[in-house]
């Protein structure tokens, strides 16, 4: 398989697909005499593994502890109301997370044909040494600052879609999107490609025995075949999308409009993450606003939950078809 | 926000309702809280006044007028900042407590509305400005400009620019308006990033302290009402209290100050003077 850098939203399937040659490594060190430094390195690696897992579980303790005073002290209809004033006790969040929504669906929208396109190209058509190129080139990509990406995005991006679509302004749900699209793109077609790497070749070989051409084979039998691979591609590519902040909070405008109208994404929008990140800094520890502020962590945090349970149950069901991976 | 300043030994006068010094102790801080609006000036002035005199301390913390004008009726700190004046009932309070507290004026807050440099708009009423900004008007048609939607940009909520302009220009000054700013208001984290609107987009419209408006950018004249003049924003206008979107910054001590605190105050007034400008405020004039 491709033995390339990867960045740390890719770890995730990587890391499950590992899970079993480190057991057999373990399984043949104990035909082995007991080592002392086995034993302490071995041990240290359990700790600083279940400790990943125990901050996991404090952030997300400390997110509820902060955040869940917020759904007492804010009443429901206010919370869930269209109009976001923090400053005039107006806490609505509807306006930021339909924002998230709407930006983060278009982004995937457009990052999706265009991600799995590059990894069948990448796998399948491109000979060796373009693929050589290729792939530690798009996962460079993956390196570039938010920052960065959002000042490009600010100066360059704007404008055109300003200029080129006609929108009042060119700080808009769609330039959020169009950057969130690109920031995506390369776990996108890293994962879509490993998938795709998984299909066993006997698959391809099948396909153009039965007198398929190439391009059928491709899209009727391996795409297929890697489709549990691509959706979790997906998800995570969603995961990074809705949680981006930095780039979103520089292009899109941050207006708490309710995205709703026609024309809603040629217009700005307010994000949860970008909320978060423009008010965290002044508002003072302990008030409404503050709680508000985790809760509407939370709102993320429960977004983020259940697309990754909608990937997790993709897989599953899946596997239980009998399928690949 | 405190700022840790420089310490020294103190053999200075100090104000008649401090503590005397112990000898072998820290020296007397000069203690200074108040407006969010004057926390980031306060804070260059006690910056640099310490390097004039290293042997004063100044604690500067925010919080907002009320706080701060509170904590000086309490005698907790020394120089309230205020972005407004003290009210009557806070005059009262402070006189129960045997305090007279006497006003400075430090600096002027002037906001400057600003459009892209081909918009043909020159002036506009406060009336108007609080219709644009509150989603009324919607079209530059309208107020004499071409046909482009209104594109408004502003300062995030928690900038103390956003509640002065909320206030006094959207509210127009009445505390029982309710008027908020249009949800499609952009608010952008920064001055810079408003300009930088401003400067490449033809229909947008944005406001700023004073002191941050930059070339690029076309400054709109604002008159209270429609037959009165359109004053441009300057540091002669403001101080001489023809630019409407303009207010004076003030800081309030217990009773006449003296040793520190009046070299203090004596200094903001003439040399500190000097940086108003570059933290977006207006100086005072003479």
């Amino acid at each position: 398989m491709c033995g390339a850098r990867m960045n740390d939203q890719e770890q995730q399937p990587r890391r499950e697909a590992r899970v079993e040659p480190v057991s057999t490594a373990r399984g043949l060190g104990q035909g082995r005499d007991h080592h002392w430094g086995e034993f302490l390195v071995e041990n240290a690696i359990r700790v600083l593994g279940f400790s990943a897992i125990g901050f996991v579980v404090l952030i997300f303790l400390f997110l509820l502890q902060e955040g869940l005073p917020t759904f007492f002290r804010v009443e429901l209809p206010i919370l869930f109301g269209q109009r976001w004033y923090p400053t005039f006790d107006l806490y609505g969040t509807m306006p930021l997370i339909l924002g998230s929504v709407l930006v983060t669906i278009v982004a995937i929208a457009i990052a999706l044909p265009l991600g799995v396109a590059t990894a069948v190209f990448v796998r399948e058509v491109a000979p060796n040494w373009a693929r050589e190129i290729l792939k530690p080139m798009i996962e460079t990509l993956a390196g570039i600052p938010s920052v960065v990406l959002g000042f490009f995005g600010m100066t360059i991006v704007a404008p055109l879609v300003r200029d080129v679509l006609g929108a009042p302004t060119g700080l808009t749900a769609f330039t959020g999107a169009l950057l969130l699209a690109y920031m995506s793109l390369p776990t996108i077609i890293s994962v879509a490609e490993d998938a795709l790497d998984a299909v066993p070749k006997s698959y391809r070989d099948a396909g153009l025995a039965m007198g398929a051409t190439r391009w059928q084979t491709i899209w009727r039998v391996v795409v297929p075949a890697a489709r549990s691979g691509i959706i979790t591609a997906i998800m995570l590519g969603m995961g990074r999308a809705i949680g981006e902040t930095m780039a979103v909070m520089m292009v899109t405008g941050n207006a708490a409009r309710m995205p709703v109208t026609a024309d809603s994404l040629f217009r700005p929008v307010r994000t949860m993450t970008a909320t978060i990140a423009a008010e965290m800094g002044e508002v003072a520890r302990g008030s409404t606003h503050y709680h508000v502020l985790f809760g509407v962590g939370i709102i993320l945090f429960v977004l983020t939950f259940m697309i990754n349970l909608a990937a997790a149950s993709v897989i599953f069901q899946k596997r239980r078809r009998g399928g690949l991976r | 926000m405190i700022a840790a300043l420089s310490l020294s030994s103190c053999q200075r006068v100090h104000p008649p309702n401090a503590t005397p010094p112990v000898p072998g102790t820290a020296p007397q801080t000069i203690e200074n809280k108040g407006s969010d609006t004057l926390v980031n000036l306060a804070l260059a002035w006690a910056e640099a006044y310490i390097q004039a005199r290293p042997d004063v301390r100044i604690s500067v913390t925010g919080g907002g007028s009320g706080t701060g004008i509170a904590a000086m009726i309490n005698g907790t700190v020394d120089i309230a900042n205020a972005s407004r004046a003290m009210t009557e009932e806070e005059l009262r309070a402070s006189r129960v407590n045997g305090i007279e507290p006497i006003e400075f004026v430090v600096a002027r807050d002037a906001i400057a509305v600003v459009v892209h440099p081909d918009n043909p708009v020159d002036g506009l009423t406060l009336q108007q400005i609080s219709d644009i900004y509150t989603g009324k008007i919607t079209n530059w048609r309208e107020l004499g400009g071409e046909d482009r939607p209104i594109v408004l940009l502003s300062r995030e909520s928690n900038s103390g620019t956003y509640i002065y302009f909320l206030e006094y220009v959207l509210r127009m000054g009445d505390t029982r308006s309710d008027l908020l700013f249009s949800p499609d208001t952009l608010l952008l984290p920064s001055s810079e990033g408003i300009t930088a609107e401003v400067r490449q987009n033809p229909n947008a419209i944005g406001y700023e302290g004073l002191g941050y408006v930059t070339g690029n950018v076309k400054v709109l004249g604002v008159a209270v009402r429609e037959q009165d003049p359109y004053v441009m924003p300057s540091v002669e206008t403001v101080n001489d209290g023809l630019y409407p979107v303009s207010r004076p910054l003030y800081m309030y001590v217990r009773g006449e100050p003296v040793g520190e605190i009046a070299d203090y105050l004596n200094w903001i007034l003439t040399d500190g003077q000097e940086i108003v400008l570059e933290l977006g405020f207006v100086p005072l004039e003479g």
